[in-house]
């Protein structure tokens, strides 16, 4: 990209001063407010959600739309017991470190030997990777809930989690391979010279080196495994195992009347990865974009 | 990607002249240590996702009720899908779905990442608002528009409709809903294309005089080409999958308004014991995934779409 800039630098220097009217200039109020209205279009729904987590119902009935009159926290109280908030988020807690770790380990060791090893049909592998990745779950779906249930592994988080390292590891591999490439092979030649094994190469020349690329799998994982559904209510059956996304699925179906309650619940939902969301924006953002480029 | 390329040699030592023989005696024993390293992707891909979808294949040419094992039937599940109005009304609503999918959060994407390609002050402010109800669980997404719309305490009750429970509007508003869950993601791609188009092809552009939409038409779309196309396909894929929010919002009612294949997949499957017929239904999906996929994948080799 500085590339591109420096390139076009002369070019500016060619013709000063006519360049206001330029290309890159914004388009004016106009194009400000379209801005606008598309960030209230994004933001807004949730900004009266949280409005609604902080109303009595009869205030919502009222006032839908508006900010509340006073912060009705204790909507987080009930919210929080009825919807068994506490068991949810600790199972997610379970699914989400189990899956980041998995994935990691597995796309990690794929992604290094296709990228490092001159893996044998690593060709191949690749677009056998690209194909299972884009083979729809509706697919596979139904065989596979008749052997989880055969196996003893549904209705386990264990089974749930090597379900999401199973569909999340190739985009995984192939967005570490992406990186692994872009890192210079002198790194591990060096040590392989000094007789150091693979793993150890891999453990302490590479992975230190991988760790952005790394943490952007996590991230994209984590999110993926906290806000998955489909899965979730098909293969995990009894409340005490129930991810938040699920237990949160089942107050709100059984509450439908009581919309201030599913809205405080949706927000202690909502809460953790939107922090860890803010926080890390920028990897998550960059990722996400990257991954869609990869493909 | 953001990768610190230049940070070279942390724990390096010299390379030593005349290493060349030991070097390939190492390389040779890598090859069975690379597929060692695959073996828990291949192992896990195959558990999860291969072995199962051979099953499909099998299964959707059975009776199967999803316990025990069925008799072979040949391609009754197929032709019975031909007759099928639920099958059939369910495509069509796919068909609804995509339309809707590839005209909207095309539209918003394409517009919004344009518009903020051209500023450069709060352009990642703007680019946070408009992602974050990506990242939002769809569960929750759902319950913000279920609430907002309420025809008790939301939209519904001040125009007197009710979105999700009206035959001739539910299926457009959960797809707006969908909309609103995924455009975002459409412009942060979106964005990062335009932003590689070299800059000089605009200022040549401004100076020809041509305004903002032109420059849009004539420089952007043409230099975003294979993003654009990549997420075209992309959408297509996705609404002909949809599921989560259909099942979270409507469980595909009220009467079939809103049913998908995925939703008729999954009711033939747990609650109907068909899981024959939902395993062919499935088998179905994959094939038209793989044409799309396919002829994308033509058309980029012929057309040479590659950046």
């Amino acid at each position: 990209m500085s590339a591109i800039s420096a390139l076009t630098r002369p070019k500016r220097l060619r013709a000063p001063r006519v360049a206001g009217v330029s290309g890159r200039r914004p388009a004016g109020i106009g194009g400000w407010a379209v801005l606008l209205i598309l960030a209230l279009f994004a933001v807004g729904p949730l900004i009266i959600f949280v409005f609604a987590a902080f109303k009595t119902q009869a205030e919502l009935v009222d006032n839908p739309f508006g900010p509340p009159a006073k912060l009705l926290w204790s909507n987080f109280a009930d919210a929080w017991s009825q919807a068994h908030m506490g068991r949810g988020l600790a199972n997610s807690a379970i699914l989400v470190t189990g899956t980041v770790v998995g994935t990691l380990i597995i796309a990690g060791l794929a992604a290094y030997a296709m990228a490092r090893l001159d893996l044998p049909g690593g060709g191949s592998v690749i677009l056998y990777l690209l194909v299972s990745s884009a083979l729809p779950m509706q697919m596979f779906l139904v065989p596979l809930f008749y052997i989880w249930t055969q196996t003893g592994l549904y209705d386990t988080k264990l089974g749930l989690i090597i379900i999401y390292c199973a569909t999340l590891s190739p985009f995984g591999t192939l967005l570490l391979r992406a990186f692994l490439l872009t890192l210079p092979r002198e790194l591990e030649e060096a040590a392989r010279i000094d007789g150091a094994g693979e793993l150890r190469i891999a453990a302490r020349v590479i992975l230190p080196n991988a760790l952005p690329g790394i943490l952007t799998v996590a991230l994209i994982t984590a999110l993926a495994a906290y806000n998955e559904f489909l899965f979730a209510v098909t293969f995990l059956q009894s409340d005490a195992q129930m991810p938040v996304s699920t237990s949160f699925f089942a107050f709100q179906q059984s509450y439908v009347q009581n919309d201030v309650l599913i809205a405080a619940a949706g927000l202690i939902m909502l809460l953790p990865m939107l922090a860890l969301f803010l926080v890390l924006q920028r990897r998550f953002v960059e990722g996400m974009a990257n991954t869609g480029m990869a493909a | 990607m953001t990768a610190p390329t230049a940070t070279l040699p942390k724990a390096a030592p010299a390379t030593r002249p005349g290493s060349r023989p030991r070097r390939r005696r190492v390389s040779h024993r890598t090859r069975l240590v690379a597929w060692l390293f695959m073996l828990p992707l291949v192992a896990s891909n195959v558990t999860v996702i291969l072995w199962p979808a051979v099953q499909s294949v099998y299964y959707s040419f059975t009776d199967w009720s999803g316990v025990g094992s069925g008799q072979w039937i040949g391609f009754d599940n197929y032709t019975r899908m031909l007759g099928d109005e639920e099958f059939k009304s369910a495509l069509y609503h796919n068909l609804i779905w995509t339309a809707v999918s590839l005209v909207v959060p095309m539209t918003l994407g394409l517009f919004g990442a344009y518009l903020l390609s051209r500023v450069r002050r709060y352009q990642v402010l703007f680019r946070l608002a408009y992602f974050i109800p990506y990242t939002v669980a769809t569960v929750v997404s759902a319950a913000v528009w279920q609430t907002l719309l309420s025809p008790d305490n939301g939209l519904g009750s001040v125009f007197g409709v009710n979105f999700l429970g009206d035959q001739d509007l539910a299926l457009g508003t959960v797809a707006m809903v969908n909309t609103w869950a995924f455009w975002g993601f459409l412009v942060v791609i979106f964005l990062a294309s335009m932003q590689s188009v070299n800059p000089a092809l605009y200022e040549a552009a401004a100076l020809d005089g041509a305004g903002p939409f032109r420059q849009f038409v004539s420089i952007t779309l043409p230099s975003i080409r294979p993003t654009l196309v990549f997420l075209v396909v992309q959408t297509i894929i996705w609404s002909f999958l949809a599921f989560d929010f259909v099942f979270i919002l409507t469980q595909g009612g009220p009467a079939g308004a809103t049913d998908v294949l995925s939703t008729l997949l999954y009711r033939n499957a747990f609650a109907n014991l068909e899981a024959g017929y939902a395993s062919a239904i499935g088998v179905v999906m994959a094939l038209f995934t793989a044409i799309v996929v396919i002829t994308y994948q033509v058309l980029r080799r012929v057309r040479k779409w590659e950046a």
